[in-house]
């Protein structure tokens, strides 16, 4: 695809307008997922199982049906059988079927005239449980004797005589590791740990699902993504995918967790069975228990590295557990562990195993922290014994365009080169450290995404325009999306409304994820704008009795595009849009694809942080962000998903985790206990956008959201290990824990 | 003919072998030849997989064209998050 | 269990409801006033998306029981613009970017507008200590903060 950006300077892209949505936003006036009611609406709630592994043996609902307000009680019974693969999988984990696999597997529901009612009704359904072993740690999860999960979801990837609970496998590298690790001046084995974490959206996830007897419904939920919302509700419940219509609220916050369904699928059930429409919201322990948290990780890596810093070989087993279905993205850990340097010998082992946990869901580069944790320590570690600058090493080893990937095929043009020498020449590196302070560095990496896009334009009667796409805007994409229509048609950024359509107004969708919104719906918009101009063009020439071949569009205006073509004033869109009932109707342009040429974006980042010797707590003294953006949109909220990442990044390495007690429950669902992090405890987050263009989008837009969490785990595991003198492999580093490792250094 | 990198847990399915050549102008025809070729193949195939072709990562799609001198990896099918 | 009639004043209107005694302020507010601009983050206190000003201290709706606002003065996200004319907290927040998904953020506007109120001039460490109980996913506070400290600012200047 050819890059404009080599033959024009912007006009609107790149500048920092106020976002179309903000005035909404400041005001309480933007309705969220539980902002929405409609009339004769019931309330849902679901009965949780409170057990780790129970085979259900019998659910009586007779007293709750008596309750007075109760208009339906749903279980899986009331959901149709026969699916297969990842429709079951999602269908059995909405609603339980044989056996409770988690604490808070969802076995009923409950609709009713009030919440309160609701609530109480769960009280009086009667479910008998046979409790069964549990097993939450991914390493006993794989060992003999552990409990089993379920028999039979091993894919052909997993090699004879594996426990059951392991149910992908994979196997990929090249080269000879003997010799590249023969030929290391140092090798060194460690294992790394992380635990689960939960993406922490602000807002819970909550729908009004309305469903009839006829199979035709309507849904409003807070996603990422409706089209999704449509595929599994409709498999799910054994509906044509037409004939729901989703429509996504305001979001507040996804992150990877709200790309999925929990409750969508029993609001519609409940709303079939008692002919009124139904709304449920999750509470936060409900969010905490039974939504969608991180895989958690078991990992062991073998780096060489030479004295002068060159890595000859590289190894890694990586261990995850997905909770009670396959998913775990070990996959993608294993893809990008070391994805940021030239390795010639490198071999990956991945498990997906099976735990008594809720089925993960995706957090932001799903996979990519983990591994980044343990790779970008073990480096650490390396240039620490050999007395090695960390950046200087890095630059030694980083890919560049032609690199062979570690993972396979060449590297286009990408920017981890300029992020180190960006982060090398910040003041920030060169920073005095005190006593019990140290500094960390890590470099990581995520490939983005492309994935099935439809966007339309319409030219309105005054010559302003309206953008539909179907990525709802969880962080500002509308102010983006508005941004290259104004570039594309050269009209202002004001006359530019963008919606958020819903699924029965354009084709097919993926969420917002991947990082996908600004390239994909980007890309959209900006070809549906051509397909539009083109139209726009027609008119000027039909008008002027030329060639449409002969008019150009700029900044906003039909121009003859030559002497040869005509002498005709230049004609606007907004003249053209007057007339359009009169020349041929409306205009508009239309584009669906599902576009490849995204571009991965490298991050580098640098911590500066100070250990308190006696509480072993960890405070954030600098935070620095350098990440590739190919060109940024809107650099306000580039560098938002910057400093967002990297915050989410940071709590997962210092506070955030998922404790199960010995009864296989989780022990910390509210937010006073799993702790994220908060205002007091951060400074604020330094950036540097480095844009080094993607060659597969006409502006050269590289998505950023994801990979700003992938350095944070690292950079601060280092920055302890600076300044403790303690390597620690396990996260989260919390007071407790790195008190006993200063305690423990003797 | 087309050479096809496999990742390392395919080859034991490939005969051992880390690139197979097969016939094909699009990355559906080529993964079809890689069945028919190899029938162990096809499970992991059937479940998904991603194509990099000189480079450029084919996410999903059956009809890119792939010239005869391109270099093709197979990769794990990629999901966003 | 017969409901409770509730007469308040919300934003500076009279307001009458009528709620069950398990009820929090947020849930009246939400659901029985229209009032959706306070969010439940948590319902446990933790997350200050429902922050509102109940007679003139900063309160958490979700721990405010909805029979408790009976004669008291409240004020949330409603009522901080002053028709078309924003708050400056409310303009700077566009300005700098200080939100993302939104939903955090008509809670720390109560609760930056309450801190200004009492203290006009705080420094970046008061001002992040004060809004310890609002917590934000998206932005990781630095554009919060920079916005709120540009609003005191303008608000100084301005008296």
């Amino acid at each position: 695809m050819a890059l404009d950006t080599d033959t024009k300077t912007f006009k609107y892209i790149g500048t920092r307008p106020d976002r179309p949505d903000g005035l909404d936003k400041v005001t309480g006036r933007a309705r969220f997922g539980a902002d929405f009611s409609m009339p004769g609406m019931l309330h849902g709630a679901i009965l949780r199982s409170p057990h780790a592994h129970a085979k259900i043996v019998k659910i009586d609902a007779t007293r709750a049906l008596a309750l007075a307000g109760v208009k339906a009680v749903v279980t899986r019974a009331d959901f149709p059988t026969g699916l297969t693969g990842e429709d079951w999988n999602i269908q059995e984990n909405v609603m339980a079927g044989e056996k409770a696999l988690y604490d808070g597997h969802a076995v009923a529901a409950v609709a009713a005239t009030s919440q309160l009612i609701a609530r109480d009704a769960l009280k009086l359904i009667e479910v008998t449980y046979e409790v069964l072993p549990h097993v939450t740690d991914v390493d006993k999860a794989m060992a003999e004797g552990a409990p089993v999960i379920r028999e039979g979801a091993a894919d052909y990837s997993v090699p004879e005589g594996l426990h059951p609970n392991i149910v992908r496998y994979m196997d990929t590298g090249r080269g000879d590791l003997d010799a590249g690790f023969a030929a290391a001046d140092l090798v060194l084995e460690e294992s790394y740990k992380t635990e689960a974490a939960h993406q922490g959206y602000i807002e819970p996830h909550a729908c009004v699902g309305q469903l009839g007897a006829d199979g035709k419904g309507e849904l409003w939920c807070c996603t990422q993504g409706h089209w999704f919302v449509r595929q599994m509700c409709t498999a799910v419940l054994g509906l044509e995918a037409t004939q729901l219509r989703v429509t996504p609220s305001e979001i507040g916050g996804g992150f990877g967790g709200k790309t999925t369904v929990f409750i969508d699928p029993v609001a519609l059930a409940l709303s079939r069975k008692a002919n009124r429409p139904v709304k449920i919201v999750m509470s936060r322990s409900e969010v905490l228990r039974a939504s969608g948290p991180t895989s958690s990780a078991s990992m062991d890596i073998k780096m060489g590295m030479t004295r002068d810093g060159k890595i000859t070989a590289a190894s890694g087993t990586f261990r995850m557990q997905g909770g009670a279905f396959p998913g775990a993205p070990v996959d993608v850990t294993t893809m990008l562990a070391f994805a940021n340097y030239d390795i010639e010998h490198v071999h990956h082992i991945g498990y997906d195993v099976m735990t008594n946990r809720p089925k993960q869901a995706a957090y932001r580069a799903p996979g990519a922290p983990m591994g980044a944790f343990a790779v970008e320590s073990m480096l650490d570690e390396l240039c620490r014994q050999l007395d090695l600058d960390p950046i200087d090493t890095r630059l030694k080893n980083a890919v560049k365009e032609g690199t062979r990937a570690t993972f396979g095929p060449k590297f286009p043009p990408v920017g981890l080169i300029e992020t180190l020498e960006a982060a090398r020449a910040h003041p920030n590196y060169g920073a005095p450290l005190g006593p019990n302070q140290g500094r960390g560095v890590a470099s990581g990496y995520w490939m983005n995404w492309g994935g099935e896009t439809s966007a339309s334009v319409a030219i309105g009667e005054d010559g302003t325009v309206q953008v539909s796409v179907g990525t709802p805007d969880i962080g500002g994409s509308r102010a983006s999306m508005a941004l290259m229509a104004a570039e594309a048609f050269g009209v202002p950024y004001e006359n530019v409304r963008v919606n958020i359509a819903d699924t029965g107004t354009l084709g097919i969708n993926e969420p917002t994820h991947g990082s996908r919104a600004t390239f994909a719906s980007g890309l959209a918009t900006v070809e549906a704008a051509k397909e539009a101009i083109g139209k726009l063009c027609k008119r000027a020439a039909d008008k002027w009795g030329i060639d449409a071949e002969a008019v150009t569009w700029e900044d906003g205006f039909a121009k003859p595009s030559g002497p040869n073509a005509g002498e005709f004033p230049p004609l606007g869109i907004a003249e053209i849009a007057s007339e359009m009932g009169s020349t041929g109707g409306p205009i508009s342009g239309h584009f669906e694809s599902s576009p490849d040429g995204f571009g991965g974006s490298f991050g580098t980042h640098i911590v500066d942080l100070e250990v308190d010797p006696e509480t072993g707590r960890s405070t954030i003294l600098r935070y620095l962000v350098v990440q590739d953006a190919g060109k940024a949109i809107h650099p306000a909220y580039v560098e938002g998903q910057f400093q967002g990442g990297a915050v989410q990044g940071i709590g997962w390495a210092l506070n955030e985790e998922y404790v199960y007690g010995e009864d296989g429950c989780l022990q910390n669902p509210i937010f006073l206990d799993y702790r994220v992090p908060v205002a007091s405890d951060l400074p604020m987050i330094d950036t540097v956008i480095v844009e080094v263009p993607n060659p597969g989008h006409p502006y050269g837009v590289r998505g950023v959201g994801e990979t700003g969490i992938t350095p944070p785990l690292p950079a601060v595991a280092n920055a302890v290990r600076a300044a403790i003198g303690v390597r620690m492999t396990q996260l989260p580093l919390t007071p407790p824990r790195v008190l006993a490792a200063i305690k423990g250094r003797g | 003919m087309v050479a096809v990198h496999l990742w390392s847990g395919l080859r034991a399915l490939a005969d051992g072998q880390e690139v197979v050549e097969v016939e094909g102008e699009t990355v559906g025809q080529l993964l079809d030849a890689l069945v028919a070729a190899y029938p162990g193949l096809e499970p992991a195939i059937r479940r998904g997989v991603s194509v990099s072709v000189d480079g450029q990562i084919i996410a999903n799609n059956r009809h890119v064209k792939v010239a005869p001198d391109a270099e093709v990896f197979l990769l794990q099918r990629l999901y966003a998050g | 269990m017969s409901k409770i009639h509730v007469t308040t004043t919300i934003n500076g209107d009279e307001v009458e409801y009528l709620c069950d005694p398990r009820e929090t302020l947020l849930d009246c507010l939400r659901d029985r006033v229209g009032l959706t601009g306070a969010k439940e983050g948590c319902g446990t206190g933790d997350c200050g998306a429902c922050s509102v000003t109940l007679d003139g201290r900063l309160v958490c709706s979700c721990l405010v029981l909805g029979a408790e606002a009976e004669g008291k003065e409240i004020t949330t996200i409603e009522g901080m613009a002053q028709g078309d004319d924003l708050h400056p907290l409310q303009r700077k927040f566009i300005e700098h970017a200080a939100l993302q998904c939104g939903v955090c953020t008509p809670g720390i506007l109560v609760a930056a507008k309450a801190l200004l109120e009492k203290n006009p001039d705080p420094t970046e460490t008061e001002m992040r200590y004060w809004l310890a109980g609002n917590l934000c996913r998206c932005t990781g506070y630095d554009k919060i903060i920079r916005a709120v400290m540009d609003a005191a600012e303008e608000m100084r200047e301005a008296s």
